[in-house]
């Protein structure tokens, strides 16, 4: 370690990308500085990627600033590059370092480390990322050396008598692989606080039931540790099982119990975030300042996941502080290209200007946030009587108009009526919140420059700038009353509801109505799906499935009667409750809208008094019906806009479907037939489902899962191969695999035998293919894109020689299970 | 009980090109190519009955040639599906109803060609490739028989395991099955080690067909074992071997399952390519000494 000056100019928390190109240009400008490293090496996250991970540089078109190469490559060669670069750059680092508290002001702030150590810095820049820190054993004894949180090489211990603590798949990992080899003789015990292992992956609960049958692994079940103590033998653990208190022989404990967000550590320092929302960052001004002066925040922290992007913000920030304020980001050629087409000839910061002061949602934002915003996002131009979307067309972006105005044909019978948006609003957000397509077409009145807010930028607006977030709800709920109750509401009118309305998270499964209660409240899905049932005869029979967009309730307001059939969430989804006696208000005002509802309860009427009579005669096929319609929901088809299904009375299993997909893209399979739920003969098969909110895009550092214009949810190029999507992916069908090698073509392989034939190659034949060509082999995130590009559609479907598979969006298909059941 | 948003219809409905329609191929469109193939069967027939050819009828009236050349382009067309399965290129083509079409314009051919023979058959090319045909169409029948019956059994017996969890479940018994026989005496250690030594699955296509492996030594060792009588270590083996010989059933019925669904195309596909040989054969013959 090289001793520094009693106070250092900048003292640098993490040693990510970010932390590190931030402490070798500190370095490089003879600032005094410290780099603080918790672990003892550098970058620990790209450290503990798996060996040979081949690390991708995007975006391409970004430059990167930084003293410290990068460039895509294996991990081994960029560690190697910045350990050697770091050396050579005599970069002031101190490992083993974790920061438990910064406290004091600008210009003399107190570092306090683990251990008691304290570092003085006039100004502290975080770049700690948002891993966070592992969950501690907060029982007596929990900070005995003999409890570890991490489990490197579970190879390296021998006799020992190891508990783990945790029943997620960390802790099943590392349980499994403790007694995976018998020649250990290690005695391995997992402890679960409930009785089953509901937080981890299926395949991972079986082998863990396997190895305990078998006698490797001991599960204890409704058990929690209480104290770690040292006895006369080692280590003991004394845990509290149903059965009262229980001691047990213990040499080491693996506590994987989760992490935690490093949000509260960085509120403790004094840095305010942008809201309360899990997905909110630091709030920060143009130079990464956060609200506490002194104290700088860049990486993925700062909300910037992708490794150029960190190692840019490092380099920046201590330009900042090294008085270099008029330094322009090295995001400005990408903006210049983003604005180029635009009229006007306006420079970047000229557009910016215009941008934050035009648009309502944008005014709170630094020009940092609003630069990163337009990052992600697309200014466009249209002329005069241009189409900017088209009704049912589906997309999850939000437009905020800059200048002009669009109109909005509310009529799809009649376009000539319309209603305005004016400048500096918004429009498209129901497509954002509801995952749904277009409800309206959208045309320009006038020439019009609008940003196009991609979902992800969108979503990062709202949730790190609250007076955006309060604002796009308000507009959401308002236009989604009018445009449901029609009728020529104006915004006034439904204003009362719209202040009144409360916005309600549902689980899966929860109860919204209960049949035979007697509130009085409306409800309006913002998004997810509900399921209306009725309870016939201790069975409840499914009635309908109402997809976002729909509002449910009313019945009960108008004509004061108990709730005649229960409505639940098919998937978590968000509510909006109203209540009831604004409604019968805004009824009295407006007989019109009174006489549609009346209509619309009529014939819903019809439909509860045709079950209540039937009941008695409701045989097996009502129940099949309803138990089906529950299967499928069970499966994520609620949350689905397009799935893939096998009637398994059709299908014999020539595995053509998955040769065709393989064969339509570039050779590999993005769908098993085999795996997946079946019930009464209907399969759903592994392969994507094209969630209206999709799982995968929720964690992509490049953004690269993106909806496409006819409702697919495809990867764009710009993968980087990080697994997050695949892991994410509750329905599994995301995989990661490299592009495959060429195969010859049909007729070689018919005629004369050549390559593989039809379908996805082997495993081994890729792998000898691509060694053979020097090919690449960088894996990445391959799944279904339905086909987008590919005239005729769906390959799965159309080679499907007897009929088999189908395609069916969850309205559609809800009535596929329809035969033979309600109607 | 509720209002759904205004718009159902959803973009893949409207554009009305995919094929979400929930029908077999049988029954594609409405029978649309059962109803093609009457009327092309009933044209010929009429044909026949009602053009007078003399001496009589025979392949090389016109007429005759007629048919023969239907037949034969028919012939060629149909043998193509086996190149349209494996060709997966863009295009609104759907295997469905390609398979819908051969399987009713195939039976057309009975009546198309036979009537082109004008009931002349002999021991020669001409007649080998007719009945070559007719096999091909047997084979064929055959076929649409299984796939009409045998789907739903297949996925019945599947339990929605892949074939490759069936194969791991019969690996997770066979490591519990390998531990729980440690205790056991030598002579019934080794029954349980024969039977995991053996291959469960083989026995030739016979087994494969019928399902039963004669020489099965899970059975073996059942049998062996029950007859040693009581004991815990015994019952837990037994109870282990009983599994493993379900999960073995469960596997094996996939499998006759699986081969029954293919082993008509093992007479079909060859069949075809014959007759296709038989049919040049014919056809330069009849021109060569016209």
């Amino acid at each position: 370690m090289v001793s520094g000056p009693d106070r250092f100019v900048v003292a640098i928390v993490g040693s990510g990308p970010a932390g590190l190109s931030a402490a070798a240009h500190a370095a490089q400008l003879g600032l005094a500085h410290v780099l603080i490293e918790k672990t003892d090496h550098l970058s620990d996250t790209i450290y503990k990627y798996q060996k040979g991970k081949h690390v991708m540089a995007t975006p391409s078109n970004l430059v990167l600033r930084s003293d410290l190469d990068f460039d895509a490559g294996s991990r081994e060669a960029i560690l190697a590059t910045w350990d050697r670069q770091i050396a050579d750059g005599a970069v002031n680092v101190r490992y083993n370092a974790e920061v438990t508290a910064i406290t004091g002001e600008k210009g003399d702030f107190t570092i306090l480390l683990k251990g008691g150590d304290a570092i003085r810095a006039q100004n502290v820049v975080l770049a700690i990322g948002t891993q966070g820190n592992p969950n501690l054993l907060r029982i007596p004894g929990g900070d005995l050396p003999l409890v570890q949180y991490q489990l490197d090489d579970p190879g390296e211990y021998f006799d020992e008598h190891i508990t783990v603590v945790g029943s997620g798949d960390a802790g099943i990992e590392n349980a499994l692989g403790l007694a995976a080899d018998p020649a250990q003789r290690n005695v391995v015990t997992i402890l679960n606080r409930g009785t089953d292992f509901a937080r981890a992956k299926g395949a991972n609960v079986k082998l863990l039931q396997e190895a305990e049958n078998e006698g490797r692994v001991i599960v204890m079940r409704e058990t929690s540790p209480a104290e770690v103590r040292l006895g006369e033998n080692g280590g003991e653990l004394v845990l509290e099982t149903r059965d009262g208190q229980q001691v047990i022989a213990c040499d080491r404990i693996i506590a994987r119990t989760g992490s935690r967000p490093p949000r509260d550590f960085v509120e403790k320092i004094g840095v305010e975030f942008g809201s309360a929302d899990p997905g909110a960052f630091p709030v920060l001004s143009p130079t990464f300042e956060t609200t506490k002066p002194g104290i700088f925040v860049i990486g993925a922290l700062a909300g910037y996941p992708l490794i150029k992007h960190c190692m840019n913000q490092g380099f920046d920030v201590i330009e900042f502080l090294n008085g270099n304020t008029g330094l322009k980001p090295a995001d400005q050629p990408i903006l210049e290209e983003k604005f180029a087409p635009l009229p006007g000839r306006r420079s970047v910061e000229e557009w910016l200007d215009v941008i934050g002061s035009n648009v309502a949602i944008f005014q709170d934002m630094s020009p940092l946030q609003l630069r990163e915003l337009l990052l992600d996002s697309q200014p466009r131009a249209f002329a005069a009587g241009e189409v900017v979307f088209t009704r049912n067309e589906p997309g999850s972006s939000m437009f905020a108009i800059v200048e002009g105005s669009v109109v909005v044909e509310v009529n799809p019978a009649d376009p000539s009526l319309t209603v305005p948006i004016g400048q500096g609003s918004i429009f498209g957000e129901v497509g954002l919140i509801s995952g749904r397509p277009r409800g309206s077409t959208v045309r320009a009145a006038e020439p019009l420059v609008v940003v196009e807010l991609s979902r992800t930028a969108a979503l990062k607006l709202i949730a790190t700038v609250p007076s955006a977030a309060r604002a796009v709800n308000r507009i959401a709920l308002e236009r989604q009353l009018l445009q449901m109750f029609g009728s020529g509401l104006t915004p006034n009118d439904v204003a009362p509801l719209v202040e009144a309305a409360e916005v309600m998270e549902v689980r899966a499964g929860q109860k919204v109505i209960s049949e035979g209660g007697d509130d009085r409240d409306i409800y309006v899905i913002r998004r997810g799906s509900m399921v209306v049932e009725k309870d016939i005869g201790g069975k409840p029979i499914f009635l309908s499935y109402l997809p976002a967009g729909s509002y449910f309730g009313e019945m009960a307001v108008i004509d004061g009667s108990r709730r005649t059939a229960t409505v639940k969430a098919a998937i978590k989804s968000e509510v909006v409750r109203i209540p009831g006696d604004l409604f019968t208000a805004l009824l009295d005002a407006r007989p019109a809208l009174r006489q549609r509802a009346l209509a619309e309860m009529a014939h819903r009427r019809e439909l509860n008094a045709f079950v209540e009579a039937r009941k008695e005669s409701f045989g097996s096929a009502a129940d099949l019906y309803a138990e089906t319609a529950q299967f499928l929901v069970d499966n994520g088809i609620g949350e689905a806009t397009d799935v893939l299904l096998i009637d398994e009375t059709l299908c014999v299993g020539c595995d053509n479907c998955e040769k065709a997909c393989a064969d339509s893209h570039e050779g590999l399979s993005r769908l098993d037939r085999e795996a997946g739920r079946s019930y009464a003969h209907l399969h759903v098969p592994t392969s994507c489902r094209h969630c209206e909110h999709p799982h995968c895009m929720a964690d992509c550092p490049p953004n690269a899962i993106q909806r496409g214009p006819d409702g697919e949810v495809f990867i764009a190029d710009t993968c980087i191969g990080c697994g997050n999507c695949q892991r994410n992916c509750p329905y599994g069908v995301i995989r990661m695999d490299p592009v495959p090698p060429k195969k010859p073509g049909l007729l070689a392989w018919m005629l004369l035998g050549l390559g593989p034939g039809p379908g996805e190659a082997s495993y081994s034949w890729r792998k000898k293919k691509a060694a053979k060509q020097g090919l690449e082999q960088t894996k990445l995130a391959v799944k279904c894109d339905m086909c987008a590009g590919i005239d005729g559609g769906p390959a799965c479907v159309r080679a499907c020689p007897t009929g088999a598979a189908i395609r069916v969006s969850p309205e559609g298909f809800l009535s596929v299970t329809q035969e033979g059941g309600l109607d | 009980m509720a209002s759904a948003a205004q718009d159902k219809s959803r973009p893949a409905d409207r554009r009305g090109l995919r094929e979400s329609d929930h029908e077999g191929f049988l029954a594609h469109k409405r029978m649309r190519w059962l109803k093609v193939a009457v009327v092309l069967s009933l044209v010929a027939i009429i044909a026949y009955a009602l053009v007078d050819v003399t001496p009589r009828h025979n392949g090389g009236s016109w007429l005759g040639y007629t048919l023969g050349t239907i037949g034969a382009v028919l012939i060629v067309w149909l043998a193509l599906l086996g190149i349209r399965k494996r060709r997966m290129s863009a295009g609104r083509w759907s295997l469905k109803a390609w398979t819908s079409a051969h399987v009713y314009l195939g039976l057309s051919l009975v009546v198309i060609a036979t009537l082109h023979t004008g009931f002349q058959f002999g021991w020669n090319v001409h007649t080998l490739a007719y009945a070559l045909m007719m096999l091909v169409i047997a084979s064929g029948i055959w076929g649409i028989s299984v796939y009409a019956t045998l789907p739903a059994k297949l996925a019945g017996n599947r339990r929605e395991m892949t074939k490759g969890q069936m194969l791991d479940a019969l690996d997770a018994l066979d490591r519990q099955l390998e531990s729980a026989a440690q205790p056991l005496g030598r002579a019934q250690a080794d029954l349980v080690i024969a039977a995991l030594a053996q291959d469960p699955f083989a026995g030739g296509i016979a087994a494969r067909l019928t399902g039963r492996y004669r020489r099965c030594r899970t059975r073996a060792a059942l049998e062996g074992l029950a007859i040693v009588g009581d004991g815990q270590d015994i019952a837990k083996v037994l109870s282990l071997l009983r599994r493993r010989e379900a999960q073995l059933q469960q596997i094996r019925r996939h499998l006759r399952l699986r081969a029954m669904l293919e082993i008509w195309l093992y007479f079909h596909v060859p069949l075809t390519i014959a007759l296709l040989g038989a049919l040049t054969a014919h056809i330069v013959s009849v021109f060569y000494y016209w």
